[in-house]
């Protein structure tokens, strides 16, 4: 091979990405394409998106998928010049933060009143419509746990006992939403100054604090700690993999956020993004988001899902988004000022 | 008759040939790539560390109604300022701080039946919150007692050094500089040294398996960062299988960021310290014996000194990367906070931009000056090799050399072991329950991350960075080095080149979403593809790239250029016909180095994926983040898999081409 045929080579092939990009990126081209911002599981999407398109095959959902904190972060950046069409699937208390800053569109969608009055903005026309509960719970791993001797706990005040000391791990709510969801469940059941005061002792049996709402669980999984506060979802799965845990709702009760949709305010296609909304809060829809969540929006359809502790739906709280969504920096400075410097740090 | 004059007095200069013009033009090129690509961006992040949020009360107004009518028109400012309230310390605060509206009233109680009105005074002033929503507009806006508990007022974009001063006044920040400084000290200190003693054995000892030893000490560039925070977590952690070595010690926290960062900067501390010793005249040594000075003497006084500049170098590099890495910290520092994830948390936690800038700043910092410093000790050097000198050639001696091949043999044990593990982990079903080997960890398209997609997008992506990077960074080189003229011009592209060596990662990628994902910025259409993760990659690895193509032209004799100029053949034509073909193995160099960093990289990219554009480096993050460990070994495994056999292409080409085209350079 000469040289020359060397460089030729190089440079047809360099030529064939920059052409092949694009393509793949565009292939589906439907009447109308709605950008979707979510949170939703990966695994989970595909599904939501054909049993859309059963209905409706005329818009195509182009998904932009990440964690809570990640899509919310990009949301808010992308403030003054909004990508997506349509949020499905992102927690309620981010799209409070939303619209808190005016980027949302109010829509009554279609058959409102059916839902649970649980399960929408409070204004009217409201601004959000919600889909299913995302719950919090304690995973025990039993293994581990008989190990070390430590007793079965039944209650959040429990977790304060010394016996549990270094064998607890939590998320930090800084960064992660089940970890704000669990701090503010607790100032709501406790009240602030209780709420405070359980956390100063619950602080002193925590091992670490973990980024993501779903590694705790998932690390007493593993047997790495054998305690993880978590949400029930995570629980069960892993319990379905194969984990020896066991899913432990506390009996004062339990915290949660939940899955919600929204129109972003200024999008160029209204009408499609209605009629995606209107679809998501249908009987159909909510019999999708049953197959993982316990608790949906649509009232008397949601069947049990395997794994999932009895009488979780019983110790749901009674979760004032608005006020944590309204109390939340200064929450947070507070729990960052308690717990989260270096004195702390071992 | 004056302007007779003033052609006269007109200095004489070269007319310009269309080469200069075209050179010219080329430059310019250069320097507007380097300013979108690293100045823009980064004067984007500095303004933002200015930005900062003030509550605007004097543009608030009250009106209250016990039944009796409308009170009189209460300005907040004034009454916060009465009540005592309102104090210069609470008017700053952050993006998202809310300021409650029945602070004013000493005397609100929500059941009250007592009615309120607000309104701003004017529409620009932050505005205020009823409801959950925002309210800009200058009419008032009528509440009951209960509903005014949530009436909350929102603060005005303003600039200033509040977000300084909130910083260093906030001491679970602040602190991460003393942890950042204390694990880049201790990891800098304990890597120089084990690295030291390795390139020494490598070079200045007859030990066996020399070869097999440099090999195995290149392995971690291959991995990124992540991956040896993975396998420790595997080696010491709760369930680790190693864990009774730590002595009730706790893997998560400095100690394990200190190892892990070892590991990874290992490579690049050895590489230098190997070019540093490699320099020597044995004359030297010959004296030394001659004068019977003793070994340490003449360690101290002839090795040391002569590998002065070298271990400098090191010293900066590792520091550098220690202090501005972020995989190793995320997965394993558990509580211990530094500030490479103090910005991550800042930015993806709290949506805390403008913070998220500042700690970027302090992150700079320490980059800056290990930069500069490092700058003006390289200048300091002189040539230690003169034309004179006889290269030092290691004498067999039974005792050294065994000792030093048990301890590279020891050092080469905990490197392939750490590689190991996460090997062995990622093919294990359910770690620790069930041990059975299984490839289900690589099946990465039932997780979150991105899945195999994301593994493509890295190929392609470590591709374009390695044709384009290369085509650019090469053009640049040699435009600065073989350019005429233009010397104002090549000095500012010079400056401009080596700029991105002092900019973390981390700081990079926020500095690209301030500029590129600003709506006024034409080249806002590249924000969430493919080509800003390219473009940040090639940029945060231009320098070391620039420098080693430049060292290529600059062993190339300007009499090419002499001679094609008198021949009268276009530059471009010496270019593509000598330069290039004579300079073959840096050019590869440059691209393989871009290819194996844009694989590995996860500081630069990752606030810049997007959904279509995942990485396999950030899906290793996002695995471990949510706990799906093993996963993530296997995938980090996958990018070592991919590196090394990149790697090992790069050396079978080179090798061929050099036999075709460097066939001049044996005699």
């Amino acid at each position: 091979m000469t040289l020359k045929r060397l460089f030729a080579g190089a440079a047809a092939m360099a030529m064939a990405f920059v052409l092949a990009a694009p393509l793949c990126v565009r292939t589906a081209s439907a009447a109308t394409e709605l950008t979707v911002y979510t949170a939703v599981e990966a695994e989970d999407l595909k599904r939501y998106a054909a049993a859309f398109n059963e209905d409706h095959p005329d818009i195509a959902i182009k998904w932009v998928r990440d964690s809570t904190g990640i899509i919310t972060a990009k949301l808010l950046a992308e403030k003054n010049n909004p990508q997506a069409d349509v949020i499905w699937g992102l927690a309620a208390t981010s799209l409070l933060l939303m619209k808190g800053e005016g980027m949302l569109e109010p829509y009554a969608p279609k058959g409102l009143d059916k839902l649970n009055p649980k399960f929408r903005d409070k204004d009217n026309p409201p601004t959000w419509t919600g889909m299913d509960a995302w719950i919090a719970s304690v995973c025990v791993n039993t293994v581990e746990a008989g190990k070390k001797n430590l007793p079965m706990p039944g209650s959040w005040m429990d977790l304060t006992k010394p016996v549990y000391k270094g064998h607890i791990v939590m998320p930090n709510p800084n960064s992660s939403g089940t970890g704000f969801l669990d701090v503010s469940s607790w100032l709501q059941l406790f009240k602030e100054d209780g709420g405070w005061d359980f956390m100063d002792k619950l602080h002193q049996n925590i091992a670490w604090y973990t980024h993501s709402g779903s590694k705790p669980c998932k690390q007493a999984a593993a047997g790495e700690t054998p305690i993880g506060i978590s949400f029930a979802f995570r629980g069960a799965k892993s319990k379905a993999a194969g984990a020896p845990l066991e899913i432990i709702v506390p009996k004062e009760g339990v915290g949660w956020d939940m899955e919600a949709t929204a129109i972003v305010a200024g999008t160029s296609k209204l009408e499609a993004a209605k009629t995606l909304v209107d679809w998501t809060i249908t009987k159909k829809a909510n019999t999708l988001y049953n197959e993982g969540y316990a608790v949906v929006a649509y009232p008397g359809i949601a069947k049990p899902v395997e794994h999932f502790p009895p009488g979780i739906v019983d110790a749901m709280i009674d979760n004032d988004f608005l006020w944590a969504a309204q109390n939340r920096k200064r929450i947070l400075a507070e729990w960052q000022k308690r717990y989260d410097s270096k004195s702390e740090a071992k | 008759m004056a302007e007779a004059a003033a052609i006269a007095a007109r200095p004489v200069r070269a007319k310009l040939s269309r080469d200069d013009i075209i050179m010219r033009g080329a430059m310019v090129v250069l320097a507007l790539f380097l300013l979108v690509a690293i100045v823009l961006p980064l004067y984007f992040m500095l303004s933002k560390s200015f930005e900062t949020y003030t509550y605007r009360f004097e543009s608030i107004e009250f009106q209250v109604n016990d039944g009796d009518g409308w009170g009189e028109t209460l300005n907040a400012l004034t009454l916060g300022q009465a009540l005592g309230v309102v104090t210069p310390e609470r008017m700053v605060t952050s993006n998202g701080g809310r300021f409650q509206a029945s602070e004013f009233f000493p005397d609100f109680s929500f059941r009250s039946p007592r009615l309120y009105r607000i309104r701003n005074a004017q529409e620009d002033a932050g505005g205020f919150m009823v409801g959950g929503g925002p309210v800009f507009h200058t009419e008032w806006v009528e509440v009951t007692s209960n509903d005014f508990r949530r009436v909350q007022i929102r603060p005005a974009l303003s600039t200033g050094v509040d977000n300084y001063i909130a910083y260093v006044n906030t001491p679970s920040l602040f602190f991460s500089v003393y942890n950042s400084l204390f694990i880049a000290v201790t990891t800098t200190v304990i890597v120089i040294g084990l690295a030291f003693f390795y390139a020494y054995a490598l070079t200045r000892t007859c030990m066996p398996f020399k070869m097999l030893f440099r090999v195995i000490a290149l392995i971690p560039i291959l991995a990124p960062s992540l991956l040896p925070a993975i396998s420790l977590v595997y080696l010491f952690g709760n369930q680790g299988i190693i864990r009774e070595l730590l002595m009730g010690e706790r893997i998560y926290g400095p100690i394990g960021i200190v190892i892990g960062s070892a590991f990874w900067t290992f490579p690049h501390a050895l590489m230098i310290l190997v070019t540093a010793l490699s320099i020597s005249d044995a004359r030297l040594y010959e004296a030394a014996v001659a004068l019977r000075t003793s070994k340490l003497r003449t360690f101290l006084t002839i090795t040391l000194p002569g590998a002065k500049y070298g271990l400098i170098s090191a010293i900066f590099v590792v520091f550098t990367l220690v202090i501005t890495d972020f995989g190793v910290p995320k997965v394993i520092g558990g509580q211990y906070n530094v500030l490479a994830t103090d910005i991550y948390k800042q930015v993806i936690g709290q949506q805390n931009f403008q913070m998220g800038a500042v700690v970027s700043v302090v992150l700079l910092l320490p980059a800056v000056v290990a930069f500069i410093v490092d700058r003006i000790v390289q200048r300091k050097q002189v040539a230690l090799l003169s034309a004179r000198a006889v290269p030092l050639q290691p004498k067999p001696n039974r005792r050294v050399d065994i000792g030093m091949g048990i301890y590279c043999g020891v050092v080469a044990v905990v490197i392939v072991g750490i590689l190991g593990m996460a090997f062995w982990a990622s093919l294990i079903k359910f770690w620790p329950y069930n041990m059975s080997l299984s490839l289900g960890n690589y099946n990465f398209d039932v997780m979150d991350g991105g899945g195999w997609e994301a593994y493509g997008n890295s190929i392609r992506m470590a591709l374009y960075t390695a044709v384009f990077g290369t085509m650019i960074i090469f053009s640049g080189a040699y435009l600065v080095e073989k350019g005429r003229g233009f010397e104002f011009g090549r000095g500012v592209i010079q400056f401009l080149v080596i700029l991105p060596l002092a900019v973390p990662g981390m700081v990079l990628g926020l500095a690209y979403i301030f500029f590129f994902n600003h709506p006024g910025n034409p080249l806002n259409f590249i924000y969430g593809s493919m080509a800003i993760l390219v473009l940040c990659t090639i940029t945060h690895f231009y320098t070391v790239s620039h420098l080693t193509a430049a060292t290529a032209l600059k062993q190339m004799d300007p009499e090419f250029e002499a001679v094609s100029a008198s021949l009268k053949a276009p530059f471009y034509r010496t270019f593509a016909r000598i330069t290039v073909p004579v300079c073959l193995p840096a050019i590869l160099d440059v691209s393989i180095y871009l290819f194996v960093n844009a694989m590995t990289t996860v500081s630069a990219v990752v606030f810049l994926y997007s959904t279509d554009t995942t990485l396999a480096s950030v899906a290793v993050l996002n695995m471990d983040d949510a706990g799906d460990i093993a996963p993530a070994a296997a995938m980090a495994m996958m990018i070592v898999y991919t590196s090394a056999g990149v790697r090992l292409l790069h050396a079978l080409l080179t090798r061929g081409l050099q036999r075709r085209t460097q066939a001049w350079r044996t005699r």
